[in-house]
């Protein structure tokens, strides 16, 4: 990294920081939005920690409130119908419900986030560098030609091909795989601690998925960042995070390190979502294990395990009783099962469906 | 020639689609340049064969979908269905055509019209041919609700909005059944839906594919999708077919490069095997200014002069198995001779 005033900056700025405990403690968490059907629950009630430096990859289903969640950690939820409650803790200090122009300051240094849809995030009548260059400004107090000479050197970082024309360039101008490198190359500008990616690469190619991929793991083993992945493919989960947390119905349904919940996987709706995938190395027209039915509605939940419905191991008791999260054998693994996979009656219900589907044949 | 070659054409079986020399061009604007979106790609689909269609975004194959449907005119080519020549046909003679070729879209929720009940949707294509009394009609729409999994009265009281996403394409389904089609072209059915109901769809276009005893063309750029539902893969890149190959060898033993990029690139849901390299660096180029010769050539591992100047031909690298690649990853012998046309 070329010695620049900007990356100065950041280091002593970095020095400063409260650099003990998690760097963000999130607990009890609830966003739900007030709408005419009534309250939709998105989050109901999720807890976690990050610690610096490590990655979490959040995988759910559309409306299981994956998306919801990183948004209310970072503050980016209009307040109107909207209601916030738990705690969420950023280097050990209360972000949630600050007022709007110290969210400000937090976006950009210390959180940032980069979004699904590279064309519709770019403003689109704002030159590259200028747009790179107006957090710099803003936050960092950089001059003009600063702000231009790091803007080109985060663009470099981001390996744009010929930097200094694209600083000149809208974003219509640019390819979706080079929009999606500018928005990491802003996201990355201001040194943020905390890198929030929601569906960074559903949007593009699945060449240049794998390349941007590669590209925010580099980013963040070199600038030490903390990174949350949100994603609905457990694929792209599976190489680049350290840890995963499965969410369903606004709950978070399992959390563990990341090799740790693919040898041991506890919960019945994580090992359905994985045999969903279609598997490359499977011979065509292979049956697919589907998850009959969809995912609950936010508003009405089901009393209850809000997987029961769709659950082949679902029995009375997860019908009635919400299970409370729960710790596996390892310490960082945690499920919210009452019948979890491995477990007796978990297996009993498998050969029965076993015997059930050999008698059909 | 144009195009890459017709090698892998077959002259035996009962073939419903054959497809010769397709190309279509777009105009820019007003700058004289063109969108060279498909330059003369040649396919043939047999009866009851599904015949997938995997590439990045800008390789055709969405157009070609269209294409074989006269949406719109394609700028040159030949595309036989049933043994009529579409591209001749006048625009009366294609809606009749169409009938029996049918199209799934991508969105689901977009592609049914919001202010109409569905039962209504799934009704019309009968209204409008005036096939069978209004209560033929509706026992056969409240059927094929009831085959696709939704519930026929709930459909008569309801509009798409209040459906699911994967509820809508169920219903996109039933709708592109209900003249009894012998081919369905499907454009990234699955591809907006969640993978616990991408998996619903995928079975169930197998499961009446075999009742409906249907031909399916069924266009993705998910290749783990693409090969689980297909017999054979078409892969195609920037306007060409680089590969056509039956679904399991083109996994086993890819020929062309761009085809090995194409399922390396996979993200395998497995941390054991998920050490993450980058198969390959940047992105197609503009199908405004494609590459001469092959048009892989700027980012294939494999490229040479004889690459960026002559375009190589489809050529048969094992049974059923054609790639179009002048440094093949298997079968590098000898051409075979070009099928003269």
């Amino acid at each position: 990294m070329s010695p620049h005033s900007a990356h100065t900056a950041h280091s002593i700025q970095a020095a400063s920081r409260q650099l003990e405990g998690p760097l963000l403690e999130v607990t009890d968490l609830r966003t739900h939005f007030r709408t005419e059907r009534g309250l939709v629950r998105s989050v109901d009630g999720v807890s976690f920690t990050l610690d610096r430096g490590r990655s979490l990859g959040i995988v759910g289903e559309s409306g299981s409130g994956k998306t919801v969640l990183s948004r209310s950690i970072m503050g980016l939820l209009p307040k109107r119908n909207t209601e916030r409650s738990g705690s969420v803790k950023f280097e050990g200090r209360e972000v949630i419900d600050l007022p709007l122009a110290d969210r400000r300051k937090i976006w950009g240094r210390e959180m940032s986030m980069i979004f699904q849809d590279p064309m519709t995030s770019l403003n689109p009548v704002m030159r590259i560098g200028k747009q790179i260059g107006e957090g710099l400004r803003l936050h960092l107090g950089m001059s003009k030609e600063d702000a231009r000479a790091t803007s080109l050197h985060l663009l470099r970082e981001v390996r744009i091909p010929e930097p200094e024309k694209r600083l000149d360039q809208y974003a219509f101008e640019l390819s979706g795989g080079m929009r999606q490198r500018v928005m990491i190359a802003l996201a990355m500008s201001c040194g943020p601690t905390l890198l929030f990616a929601d569906e960074p690469t559903t949007a593009l190619d699945v060449t240049v998925q794998a390349q941007i991929l590669e590209l925010i793991g580099v980013q963040k083993r070199e600038r030490n960042m903390s990174l949350i992945l949100v994603t609905h493919d457990l694929g792209v989960v599976a190489g680049h995070t350290d840890d995963i947390m499965v969410m369903y119905g606004g709950r978070m349904v399992e959390k563990a390190p990341t090799n740790v919940l693919f040898a041991s996987m506890k919960m019945p709706y994580t090992e359905a979502l994985l045999k969903s995938i279609p598997k490359i190395e499977d011979p065509s027209h292979t049956r697919l294990s589907v998850i009959p039915g969809r995912p609950p509605d936010l508003v009405n939940p089901p009393p209850g395990c809000s997987f029961a419905p769709r659950c082949s191991f679902a029995q009375d008791r997860c019908r009635t009783e919400v299970p409370p999260l729960i710790t596996a054998e390892h310490p960082d693994h945690v499920y919210a099962c009452w019948y979890p996979v491995g477990s007796p009656s978990h297996r009993a219900r498998t050969a029965e469906l076993a015997a059930a589907m050999s008698g059909a044949h | 020639m144009a195009g890459s070659g017709k090698a892998h054409l077959r002259t035996e079986g009962d073939i419903i689609l054959r497809v010769e020399d397709l190309v279509m061009e777009f105009p820019v604007g007003h700058t004289g340049l063109k969108v060279h979106a498909v330059s003369g790609i040649s396919f043939d689909v047999l009866r009851g064969e599904t015949l997938g269609v995997v590439g990045e975004s800008g390789c055709g194959k969405s157009t070609t979908g269209k294409a074989m449907m006269m949406l719109p005119k394609p700028t040159s080519g030949s595309v036989v269905f049933e043994g009529t020549e579409l591209t001749a046909l006048k625009a009366d003679d294609m809606r009749a055509a169409r009938t029996r070729m049918q199209m799934i879209f991508q969105d689901p929720i977009s592609s049914l019209n919001p202010r109409r009940k569905v039962r209504d949707i799934v009704r019309e294509p009968l209204v409008i041919w005036k096939r069978g009394s209004h209560q033929e009609q509706l026992a056969k729409v409240d059927a094929l609700l009831e085959e696709v999994g939704i519930d026929p009265q709930r459909a008569a009281d309801s509009r798409p909005h209040e459906f699911s996403g994967g509820m809508c394409q169920r219903i996109s389904i039933a709708r592109s059944l209900v003249l009894d089609p012998t081919l369905i072209i499907c454009d990234e059915p699955v591809s907006a839906l969640d993978v616990s109901v991408q998996a619903q769809v995928l079975n169930l276009l197998e499961d009446l594919k075999a009742t409906h005893g249907l031909t399916l063309v069924f266009i993705a750029h998910d290749l783990a999708v693409v090969k689980n539902i297909s017999d054979r893969i078409q892969v195609m890149y920037l306007g060409k077919i680089c590969e056509v190959a039956p679904s399991n060898d083109l996994y086993t033993s890819p020929a062309h490069h761009y085809t090995k990029v194409l399922i390396d690139s996979i993200p395998v849901p497995d941390p054991e095997v998920a050490v993450h390299q980058v198969a390959i660096e940047g992105e197609p180029p503009s199908p405004v200014a494609p590459p001469p010769g092959c048009r892989f050539n700027p980012r294939c591992p494999a490229a040479d002069d004889r690459c960026r100047a002559e375009e190589p031909q489809l050529r048969k690298v094992g049974d059923g198995h054609f790639v179009a690649c002048h440094h093949p990853l298997i079968g590098g012998e000898a051409p075979v001779a070009v099928r003269s046309s």
